[in-house]
């Protein structure tokens, strides 16, 4: 389809994040279209109206949701670059470990950020289990997804780029060089990926973002948007 | 695990995520074999194939093994390719397959855990939002014959393992399955003519046997 895709979303998310990776690997022509998410458009509204988030794919009159089922979409839908394997076993592998960043190297990662005492050691222990698991992932490979990025390595863009600066912001220091050497080359090598860096925010912007909203999200445990 | 050649899979009956595999394979024709795990007492190789969840359903295939119910029925679906396709081959409707099995996923198990795990008050936003589900879900099957259209896919195989706790959501939270959401009491009643389906679910009643065990376990009046 050659026609101009259109990808709903926010440079602050990591979940449009991956879809936007994806976009720019296939090289697609695609228009991003900002989402407000203090105040959801209509297009989102109607374009996903059971989730109402972002990311959401447009692409001819067909909407796309879930920021991993979109990277699947736009791999299976563009030619060009490769996300997923080809072979099933490793297919298999790349939705798993996906899906264990989704279900728990995230959320462990953010409730040890915005939470305190007993809980949040609670939370750190976890954090630390699931950051020690995926980076044995790496196990010698220079991405998760082998020589080039892939499917997990865009899952886990969120570790790459926000973590640090959630931390930062938290003040707790979790993901360290010292602690996980291999995670923290994976992290620069990751970030230094052109259409990687074309979709990432500054840096400082974004660190700005989650410090003014540090109180909000430590009260209600989750993202805030206005 | 040794590289044997062949098909496993370490499961527990009841597990509506463990016959998504199973009712997988039986589409496919798979030959395997099925090995019960105590879920009380896990075994070493379920604990080996599965480190990370230490969770069952785990196919492993010539010594491989594959977790996670969904990843399962997708490699299941790409390795036997030959028949039986569980997948759309358009890239859009393959994506639509996802999203509804994820919502399953994200929303059934867990709303129906709540149904006879919670009274009162509790009970019943659960039972509003179990409605809302099924009802969303019947939007999405419309007058199809199945969710994957004339051919029975990858919603199919990923929702109809629930339709045999319908019966003890019913009871536990009266309310008819059938009443708000006629046409998914219908398309559980076609898909228990497969033989895949029908080979695979317990009787309604030996489920809700296993629920009142549970809720006997946990201390649920």
């Amino acid at each position: 389809m050659a026609e101009t895709a259109k990808l709903l979303g926010t440079k602050g998310s990591p979940y449009s994040h991956r879809a936007e990776v994806a976009l720019r690997l296939k090289e697609a022509n695609f228009e991003f279209l900002h989402e407000d998410l203090a105040h959801k458009s209509d297009m989102l509204l109607r374009y996903n109206p059971i989730h109402k988030k972002i990311p959401v794919l447009v692409h001819g009159e067909k909407s796309i949701v879930e920021s991993l089922i979109v990277v699947e979409y736009v791999d299976e839908a563009f030619d060009g670059y490769a996300i997923l394997p080809s072979d099933p076993y490793e297919r298999a592998m790349a939705r798993f470990w996906a899906r264990y960043i989704d279900e728990k190297v995230i959320p462990a990662f953010w409730m040890s950020c915005w939470t305190d005492g007993e809980m949040q050691k609670g939370f750190i222990a976890q954090a630390k289990e699931t950051l020690t698991t995926l980076e044995g992932q790496l196990k010698g490979k220079k991405f998760f997804g082998g020589d080039s990025i892939g499917f997990v390595d865009l899952a886990a863009g969120m570790v790459a780029f926000w973590f640090g600066i959630l931390q930062e912001v938290a003040g707790i220091n979790l993901l360290n060089e010292e602690d996980y050497p291999v995670l923290c080359r994976w992290a620069d090598d990751y970030c230094s990926i052109e259409p990687v860096k074309e979709s990432l925010l500054d840096r400082k912007l974004l660190v700005a973002h989650f410090a003014s909203k540090k109180e909000k999200i430590f009260a209600t445990k989750a993202p805030v948007y206005d | 695990m040794a590289s044997e050649k062949g098909v496993m899979l370490l499961d527990f009956w009841v597990s509506p995520f463990g016959q998504r595999a199973r009712i997988a394979l039986a589409e496919k024709g798979v030959q395997y074999e099925y090995k019960e795990e105590n879920l009380t007492e896990k075994s070493e190789l379920l604990l080996k194939a599965n480190p990370v969840h230490k969770k069952i359903p785990v196919l492993i295939h010539d010594g491989k093994p594959v977790c996670e119910s969904l990843i399962i029925v997708e490699y299941i679906n790409e390795v036997w390719s030959d028949k039986a396709p569980l997948m759309p081959s358009d890239p859009y409707q393959k994506a639509q397959a996802r999203f509804w099995a994820d919502f399953v996923d994200k929303k059934v198990y867990d709303c129906g855990s709540r149904l006879w795990k919670l009274k009162g008050e509790e009970q019943q936003a659960a039972k509003k939002e179990m409605i809302e589900i099924l009802q969303l879900l019947e939007a999405q099957l419309g007058d199809k014959k199945y969710f994957g259209g004339d051919s029975f896919g990858f919603v199919d195989v990923a929702f109809v393992p629930f339709t045999s706790w319908f019966y003890s959501y019913e009871t536990c939270a009266n309310f008819s399955v059938e009443g708000v959401a006629p046409k998914i009491a219908q398309w559980a009643k076609r898909c228990m003519e497969r033989e895949s389906v029908a080979k695979t679910l317990y009787d309604p009643k030996k489920v809700y046997e296993f629920v009142c065990f549970l809720k006997k376990k946990f201390g649920v009046e």
